[in-house]
């Protein structure tokens, strides 16, 4: 019989788990204070980090709980990105609509993907992903497409002002308010995330990732789920690109080259795979790092993260959401 | 009486001091980022990924900064404090450190930020803000429109305005012109293109006698080269990359086309281009610079290479002086350390754009003749180009400078 804390760090035995409700609101009430204290700047990073945080979620689900690598993340962003891009450049379409659109959009395209990737285990299928990584900005790029992705150039993204009442009454920001729109878009996704993965559904997903034989004889269909949980990945990555697009205000190819896949990777490592929470943790790590990296030193940026990066990994084998976890349950002990 | 006139006297004087008190107040007028020593200037570049190359720019023009804060104390007694940011040439990165840079370290403009997606992230928002975005580092041509973006500018010549500059060297060079294009069909062919066909004017249809464009994903542009050579031109104005450029000088030797050889600045390097291409091909080949060859020894001794060489000797020790990229920073530090001396105490924002709208200035490692000036309506600071000749191994300056006006 599991004690609670060993059900608490194997996902696989947490099927039916309730949300702890006095850990998250806490969290909800200081993620929707921090625009108002913190100046506008740190309210675009927050933004960023939250946008991150759903994307490596995205990879999380994929990588984390189906055992699928995936070094192909950036073109699903920049997939999510391209579709709010056009439907706001092109068609007028209202930017909040497109968020959803380029979710949509991207599950199509993962469960497209996901198909003939089945075919394809480990790194086979991560070498796969990265050929689309690489592909899809000079696609982006290429001359066919040039009218409706504006090619090298890009295309900008026009944001509407704030709703009058919300500036008359609270005085918000643009800044503020798109924190918040992509705080609740990110709760959302975690809750939904959080109830995919305490299901029947996650079970499954987990299940194929041990033990893809004893899966299939108990009944579940592989193919469909990895297929699926393809789609569900690419979905959330997209709804992050379409935010990131929005926030920018700008998509180019340069903003999704294959080195993005590879931060939402180090960004999954770092917060902790099989962690739905740990996300945010790895967008924090993926912004923030590199920032202080620079500020050490301009010329040696990349050596410094390399460093840091392997500090943390050495220190934090199971990321950050297997160290706090490791925490609670000492203390515990100790109680 | 003579107590009423001292009074008066009196308040006289003290109105007076007030006045001249409130008139040094008005003279000193600081925006965000200016002390009365120091004035902060940002920037970002791509010191790392994979246009890292260009990052000497910005390490050239730091150290631009550090010589005149050592040799003459900054500008007008103010020490530039210089911050320059990587950004990966990613353009949400680039927005990210811009924003650090405006609303974190505040900032008073934005200097020779590097690369046209990079910049146009930050388009919209350094206009919303009204931050200068000063010469910023690409060719691009949407960087000189002051009535809708009167925060931005640029600084090199762009591709239409060279464009531009070749119409006026085949109009004053050539008898009887008739010109065949090669271009890559992308924005970077089309704005050379543009150019020079707008300033062929009315003319334009019959001057202009075939237009050839290629992808960049083509192998090669044989068939093109030979439809060109066809309509019977005698200038052949090639709008294309290194790859592309080299080829097209083989084939034109091989069809022993007796024209004009235009070849545009992107392609006009010698190791990309005319070495691949065999130098003994590549002689005559017509293009235009706006500074010095600093590779060229017979430019070793003169006045403004030295200067600029015992610069990078004491300043940027490291730095390659066989790339051109480290003079474009030296020389972009110097219109920048003369928009500031120009704007004097008053250095608000506004006031520096409207300096920098206000330039008429000779850089020495210009080529002679070239010149830096902009106004209210014409933020296009360089509009004039040397025509330059290959002979085999360097750059022979053809006498006269072409200009759009």
């Amino acid at each position: 019989m599991a004690t609670d804390v060993e059900t608490r760090l194997d996902s696989r035995l947490t099927v039916g788990e309730k949300i702890p409700v006095k850990l998250v609101i806490p969290v909800i009430v200081i993620g929707a204070i921090i625009p108002f204290v913190l100046g506008g700047y740190a309210t675009f990073q927050g933004t960023l980090i939250m946008i991150y945080a759903i994307a490596i979620l995205g990879l999380n689900l994929l990588t984390g709980f189906n055992g699928q690598f995936s070094l192909g993340h950036s073109a699903f962003y920049a997939i999510g990105a391209y579709t709010a891009a056009i439907l706001v450049y092109h068609l007028d379409w209202p930017v909040y609509v497109t968020i959803p659109i380029g979710g949509v959009v991207c599950f199509f395209a993962g469960f497209l993907f996901g198909l003939p990737a089945l075919r394809l285990e480990g790194l086979y299928l991560a070498l796969a992903t990265f050929a689309l990584g690489v592909a899809v900005p000079q696609i982006l790029k290429s001359s066919h497409l040039e009218g409706l992705t504006g090619g090298v150039q890009g295309l900008d993204v026009f944001r509407p002002d704030v709703p009058a009442f919300l500036v008359d009454n609270f005085g918000l920001t643009m800044d503020q308010w798109w924190y918040l729109i992509v705080f609740v878009v990110m709760l959302l996704m975690f809750w939904v995330a959080w109830n995919l993965i305490n299901s029947r559904t996650g079970r499954a997903m987990m299940a194929i990732r041990d033990n893809p034989i004893a899966a299939r004889s108990m009944g579940v269909n592989a193919s469909l789920y990895k297929s699926l949980t393809f789609g569900v990945s690419a979905f959330y990555t997209g709804i992050a690109g379409a935010m990131a697009a929005i926030i920018i205000e700008f998509v180019a190819p340069d903003s999704f080259t294959f080195q993005l896949s590879i931060l939402l990777f180090i960004g999954m490592v770092v917060g902790g795979t099989t962690s739905i929470w740990g996300a945010v943790f790895g967008g924090m790590f993926i912004l923030l790092i590199p920032n202080f990296a620079e500020e050490i030193s301009t010329g040696l940026s990349y050596a410094i993260f390399g460093v840091i990066l392997i500090l943390v990994i050495y220190v934090m084998p199971s990321g950050f959401a297997g160290l706090v976890n490791l925490l609670r349950a000492r203390i515990k002990k100790i109680m | 009486m003579n107590t009423g006139r001292k009074l008066a006297i009196t308040f006289a004087a003290v109105a007076a001091m007030g006045m001249a008190a409130s008139s040094a107040l008005a003279d000193k007028m600081y925006g965000p980022g200016v002390t009365d020593d120091s004035i902060k200037l940002g920037n970002t570049m791509p010191y790392s990924g994979p246009a890292a190359a260009y990052g000497q720019i910005g390490k050239a023009t730091a150290a631009y900064f550090d010589k005149i804060n050592k040799e003459n104390g900054g500008v007008n007694g103010r020490k530039i404090e210089f911050i320059s940011l990587d950004d990966g040439y990613s353009p949400p990165k680039t927005k990210e450190q811009v924003r650090k840079l405006v609303e974190q370290d505040e900032v008073l403009l934005i200097l020779e930020s590097l690369g046209t997606p990079t910049n146009s992230a930050i388009h919209n928002y350094m206009n919303k803000k009204k931050v200068p975005q000063l010469f910023v580092a690409t060719g691009a041509t949407k960087w000189g429109d002051p009535e809708n973006f009167p925060w931005t500018m640029g600084w090199q010549p762009s591709y239409q305005t060279e464009g531009k500059l070749f119409g006026a060297y085949i109009m004053e060079n050539v008898q009887d012109p008739k010109v065949a294009i090669l271009f890559q069909n992308d924005d970077y062919g089309k704005d050379y293109v543009h150019g020079l066909k707008e300033y062929l004017g009315d003319k334009a249809d019959s001057i202009i006698v075939a237009e050839e464009s290629f992808e960049v994903t083509d192998p090669t542009i044989n068939s093109q080269m030979i439809k060109l050579k066809d309509s019977g031109a005698n200038v052949f104005f090639n709008v294309s990359t290194p790859k592309f450029a080299a080829q097209a000088v083989k084939k034109f030797r091989e069809l022993n086309w007796d024209a004009v050889f235009l070849n545009n600045s992107v392609s006009n390097s010698v190791g990309a281009v005319y070495k691949p291409a065999g130098l003994e091909n590549s002689k005559g080949i017509i293009s235009l610079m706006y500074y010095m060859d600093i590779t060229d020894p017979a430019n070793f001794d003169t006045e403004p290479y030295k200067k600029w060489s015992a610069f990078m000797d004491t300043y940027y020790p490291d730095g390659d002086k066989t790339s051109a990229f480290t003079a474009y920073g030296y020389l972009v530090g110097q219109t920048m350390e003369q928009v500031l001396k120009q704007a004097g105490d008053n250095l608000t924002r506004e006031n520096v754009m409207k300096e920098a709208a206000n330039l008429d200035l000779e850089l020495d490692m210009m080529l002679p003749g070239i010149k830096i000036q902009t106004g209210p309506n014409d933020f296009f600071p360089i509009e004039a180009m040397m025509p330059v000749e290959f002979n085999g191994e360097k750059f022979n300056p053809l006498g006269k400078v072409v200009s759009v006006n």
